[in-house]
């Protein structure tokens, strides 16, 4: 019996545990090892952001579910590999340590014959002086990562509504909060959400939106931007998001490092090399992700660290990690099987495995502060590439080791997306999107890099149908429902 | 006279000048039932083949 171990519960680890299950049967072990007790659809922390919906909404217990999937569950955080054993054990072996199930701080060592490392980012609040500490939110600002956080956000934002219907005039700053962030898309979304509720509230005249981010232009996106097919033309994001902003009366700051947080002020930098402040009242800023820490120990128990992670804590993977300076990167640079090319029994998938390099052009000001968003690898690719190396893993038991292993590279896999403004079905317009594919190819396309016929935006209400049905078939898809293996990624 | 809703937008401040903005038609048709239905299936088929192109 192959036991296979599965770092983290998110949307690529539940994606890869779950299909390892369904695939391996009950002649092999899945074990699950995460911190959380709860799944949480992230997507729809926006909206218990904005309080529209309730932290039980987006989240459900993961321990009956994996009971139901038959697989082994241990609530705890990965601590460090041994993928060499070590000298009293011969077989490689995680070393977890428990957050829950009556095991607190309790620690273990989880021998393995395949591990998926899927542990998802560090919240890197600690990057940002005020921000936070290490991975805890700070005090100054609200996020909306997690469903607590955003529970959290929920509570600040009823508060500003209040001041404002007291006719106390406040500013909202919405975006990333380190120049190193991802994830701006979830920001682009919340301030949307922001903008709307403010409106229903009828407090919008007592409001300014202000957007900061890290990315070079509006649109950006981690991506480098996107060509999109809006109406017949094939329209830049910088357009498409520009007009977005505009329409709304939001007000935005690109090219931005935050420095510092402090209460109701930051500091930054911009690309030009000057420097400023911004006051704020309500502040949603995204931190920057970094990998969660994992250390790795040679057999001799010698520190193998940089050997398994690149400098950043995500997982190396088979992605060529020398492509050099910007003019060299190629869409073949990044990863295909997710395997690690020292250890073959080690994968990475989600945000844990360590990208190329970044996808927008990279930027830095004057002074040398590098200011660009890092790539995006949630939701959608998130889940396929899960489940790409969940196949391998489960080909590598049944079949041996020299089974085929199946590959989904970001350069060749597209994303659908979809940023609600607002939650109603009849009330507020969603931007719908759809890009294809997501690291852009300018061999294939030379112009923009990706498939125009499939790379698109729209906005109206029905993206949030789409998004209501998302929210629902993702959740009853992770639930392991009937049917649950027809709903793809 | 009542100044149109873009004209509102594009005057709002030098950001705004320089991007486009729905006029009126465009605006009602995001919330235009009917229009949007259609939208939906459409937006939902072509997910659909990005989906199948992804896998």
């Amino acid at each position: 019996m192959a036991r296979v171990v599965i770092l983290g519960g998110g949307v690529s680890g539940h994606t890869a545990a779950t299909f390892a299950a369904k695939w391996l049967g009950s002649s092999h072990e899945v074990v699950v090892v995460t911190p959380n007790a709860k799944w949480n659809w992230i997507p729809s922390n926006i909206w218990v952001g904005v309080g529209q919906m309730t932290k039980e909404e987006v989240t459900f217990d993961l321990d009956p579910v994996y009971k139901k999937a038959g697989i082994t569950y241990k609530q705890a955080k990965a601590v460090s590999l041994n993928p060499e054993g070590s000298e009293s054990e011969t077989q490689p072996f995680v070393t977890i340590e428990y957050t829950g199930q009556g095991k607190e701080g309790e620690s273990e060592d989880v021998t393995y014959d395949y591990v998926i490392n899927a542990t998802g980012p560090k919240l890197n609040f600690g990057a940002t002086p005020g921000l936070g500490e290490g991975s805890q939110l700070g005090e100054h600002t609200v996020s909306v990562c997690t469903a607590d956080h955003a529970e959290h956000a929920n509570h600040k934002f009823l508060e500003s509504i209040e001041k404002m219907k007291a006719g106390e005039r406040q500013k909202f700053l919405i975006g990333t909060g380190h120049g190193m962030c991802t994830c701006q898309g979830a920001a682009f979304e919340y301030i949307f959400n922001i903008e709307h509720e403010l409106k229903k509230a009828g407090v919008r005249d007592m409001a300014d939106i202000k957007w900061i981010s890290n990315e070079s232009f509006l649109g950006d996106f981690g991506m480098g931007g996107l060509h999109m097919k809006v109406g017949g033309y094939v329209v830049s994001s910088k357009i498409f998001s520009e007009s977005l902003y505009a329409e709304r009366g939001v007000d935005w700051m690109i090219g931005a490092h935050v420095s510092k947080v402090e209460a109701g002020s930051i500091d930054y930098e911009l690309l030009d090399g000057s420097t400023g402040s911004e006051s704020f009242d309500f502040a949603m800023l995204i931190p920057p992700f970094a990998g969660v820490g994992l250390k790795a120990y040679a057999k001799d128990g010698s520190d193998i660290t940089d050997t398994v992670f690149a400098p950043n804590g995500f997982m190396k993977v088979d992605a060529n990690y020398a492509a050099g300076a910007y003019e060299n990167w190629k869409a073949s640079d990044w990863p295909r099987t997710y395997q690690n090319p020292t250890y073959s029994n080690m994968f990475a998938c989600g945000i844990a495995f360590a990208p190329p390099h970044i996808i927008s052009k990279p930027m830095s000001s004057p002074n040398g502060t590098p200011i660009n968003p890092t790539p995006p690898r949630t939701g959608m690719p998130s889940g396929i590439i899960g489940k790409a190396v969940a196949h391998s893993v489960c080909d590598l038991v049944t079949k041996g080791e020299g089974a085929h292993l199946h590959e989904a590279s970001m350069a060749e896999m597209g994303a659908a997306c979809v940023a609600s403004a607002g939650k109603g079905l009849t009330t507020g317009t969603a931007a719908a999107m759809t890009v294809f594919p997501v690291v852009p190819d300018f061999e294939k396309y030379p112009g923009t890099g990706r498939d125009t016929d499939y790379t698109f935006g729209e906005i109206g209400l029905a993206g949030h149908w789409i998004k209501h049905i998302l929210h629902h078939m993702f959740i009853y898809k992770a639930k392991l429902k009937p049917g649950w293996t027809l709903i793809p990624e | 006279m009542s100044v149109k809703q873009e004209e509102v937008n594009f005057a709002r401040n030098e950001q705004s000048e320089t991007t486009m903005m729905p006029g009126k038609f465009a605006t009602a048709m995001r919330t235009n039932l009917i229009w949007q239905f259609i939208r939906f299936v459409i937006i939902n088929l072509k997910m659909l083949v990005v989906v199948s192109k992804s896998h």
